[in-house]
């Protein structure tokens, strides 16, 4: 990796349309085109398309791919079907979260789609630990989410037959005569796509989307506070290769026969802390007040020692208050108990909160195996 | 009455003894959305370049600096209550807080409106 700012497909694109341009992960990207707030708010009520280009598309194959995948993944995946996907961790052997991911099974492999910042590092210790498998690394196709609960009429008009897909199923559609793979999935709580395409033909999938006017285009600024809502740990923050799945609260991910059987990096631990639970855990909360508490923030006890640390914080602009994650004590997490956050110097009372701060619209009915 | 601007992108507009400290259209746009704004205790007395107030937008937090030194003779209730003030009128109903100026010479250091525009305009 190198300093420079790298450009995506739709970087001109971008500009043309007020976006302003930030490095992140190494490329520049949107972080706004109006503002966060309108922005974030628009996709919670229509449709909002993001470029994440910046993720790392890969396709994993060899023989006996789900297997292998399965020592550093946690998820189940001999018994995924065609098409569908999983949200699923890279664990390294002490058990810690080298990156989240989706995995998808196509055909005879599988797509997974991984972070910016991590990918080339996830690249490398998938081919380290994995020598059987063949890592492609799909560097020339771009992925763009299309977010909201309109998302699903204004892309049946574009690619007939997605709105037969359900929530984490995918498969492949035409879209204006462009090759696309399609998943019913995102990363913003709400019913949506996400697309990948030949960077080629980005700005014009790109543009023939934005045509409808349920679509605008949304920065990353609003990706954050969309998932922030929505309860998602963003890698890199509220996810490291310190924590674990249980303190990251994430063991949904583990399915009943992986908890049985174990043979995934760090399943020793994991196992270990499922059964007597975790020294911390990651908790949602909210703050009273209208000063958002950022990461970094400690959570202090009533004597002012260090209990924890928040790991994303800012302002909702669904509930109009600040909200955030921490990993706090096991013996804190329950909703309700009270916190102390202290961020530069000063003290807020915050309340550990349920999550999703804001309910999931997920499209699950009429879901297959 | 004249106006002047820190390059911290602080405003201070001076009536006889008075300053009255606001951020400036530059300084709002690039935060965005304002969701949170503390002007400082009235009382408080500021040295020039210390952080007086602050200032939250849905992404990031910011100090605003009291360009000059002076005693805070009021805060401006109305942006703690909605601060979207700060975003549609910075330079106007958007104020934080107005000093007594302690030593009026200290806003010679300061640019005047041409000055920051033209400066402010090139970042």
């Amino acid at each position: 990796m190198t300093d420079d700012v790298l450009t995506l497909p739709l970087d001109r694109w971008h500009r043309e349309r007020g976006g302003r341009m930030v490095p992140f992960a190494g490329y520049g990207m949107p972080v706004q085109y109006e503002g966060i707030m309108a922005e974030h708010l628009w996709v919670r009520q229509s449709a909002g398309l993001f470029d994440v280009s910046h993720m790392g598309q890969l396709l994993i194959s060899g023989d006996g791919v789900d297997a292998a995948l399965e020592t550093l993944l946690p998820g189940e995946l001999k018994a995924l079907g065609d098409g569908r996907l999983r949200y699923s961790l890279l664990l390294n052997d002490a058990g810690g979260i080298v990156d989240d991911l989706m995995a998808t099974r196509q055909g005879e492999g599988f797509y997974v789609v991984v972070n910016g910042a991590t990918k080339h590092g996830d690249i490398a210790y998938l081919r380290e630990k994995l020598p059987s498998l063949t890592i492609d690394y799909l560097e020339e196709r771009a992925l763009l989410a299309l977010q909201g609960p309109k998302a699903v009429d204004v892309l049946e008009k574009l690619a007939p037959g997605v709105a037969g897909l359900v929530f984490m199923q995918a498969g492949r559609f035409s879209i204006n005569g462009v090759d696309a793979w399609i998943s019913r999935s995102g990363y913003t709580g709400e019913d949506g796509f996400e697309i990948s395409l030949p960077g080629t033909s980005a700005e014009e999938v790109a543009e023939a989307l934005l045509a409808d006017p349920l679509v605008k285009p949304i920065g990353l600024g609003a990706r954050d506070s969309l998932r922030l809502e929505a309860g998602l740990p963003l890698y890199g923050h509220d996810l490291d290769e310190r924590v674990t799945p249980v303190a990251a609260d994430l063991t949904f991910a583990i399915n009943k026969r992986r908890r049985e059987e174990g043979g995934f990096a760090g399943a020793e631990r994991i196992l270990a802390e499922l059964r007597g639970g975790p020294v911390q855990r990651r908790v949602g909360f909210a703050v009273e007040g209208r000063q958002p508490v950022r990461e970094g923030a400690r959570v202090i006890d009533s004597e002012g020692n260090e209990v924890g640390k928040v790991t994303s914080g800012g302002f909702s602009p669904s509930l109009s208050k600040p909200i955030g994650m921490a990993y706090v004590a096991a013996g804190l997490s329950e909703p309700g108990t009270r916190l102390t956050l202290e961020q530069r110097g000063k003290l807020f009372a915050a309340e550990v909160a349920a999550m999703p701060f804001v309910p999931h619209n997920y499209v699950r009915k009429g879901a297959q195996k | 009455m004249s106006l002047y601007f820190t390059k911290e992108h602080e405003w201070v507009r001076v009536e006889g003894d008075t300053a009255t400290v606001g951020i400036s259209q530059h300084a709002q746009q690039a935060l965005g959305d304002i969701v949170f704004a503390e002007a400082p205790q009235v009382g408080r007395q500021v040295r020039k370049g210390e952080e007086a107030a602050v200032v939250e937008s849905v992404k990031a937090a910011s100090d605003v600096y009291a360009p000059v030194s002076g005693e805070v003779v009021e805060a401006n209730g109305a942006i703690a209550d909605e601060p979207a003030l700060i975003n549609t009128d910075p330079e106007g109903e958007g104020w934080f807080f107005k000093l007594k100026l302690s030593d009026p010479s200290e806003l010679d250091g300061l640019m005047d409106e041409g000055a920051y525009r033209d400066w402010s305009a090139k970042l």
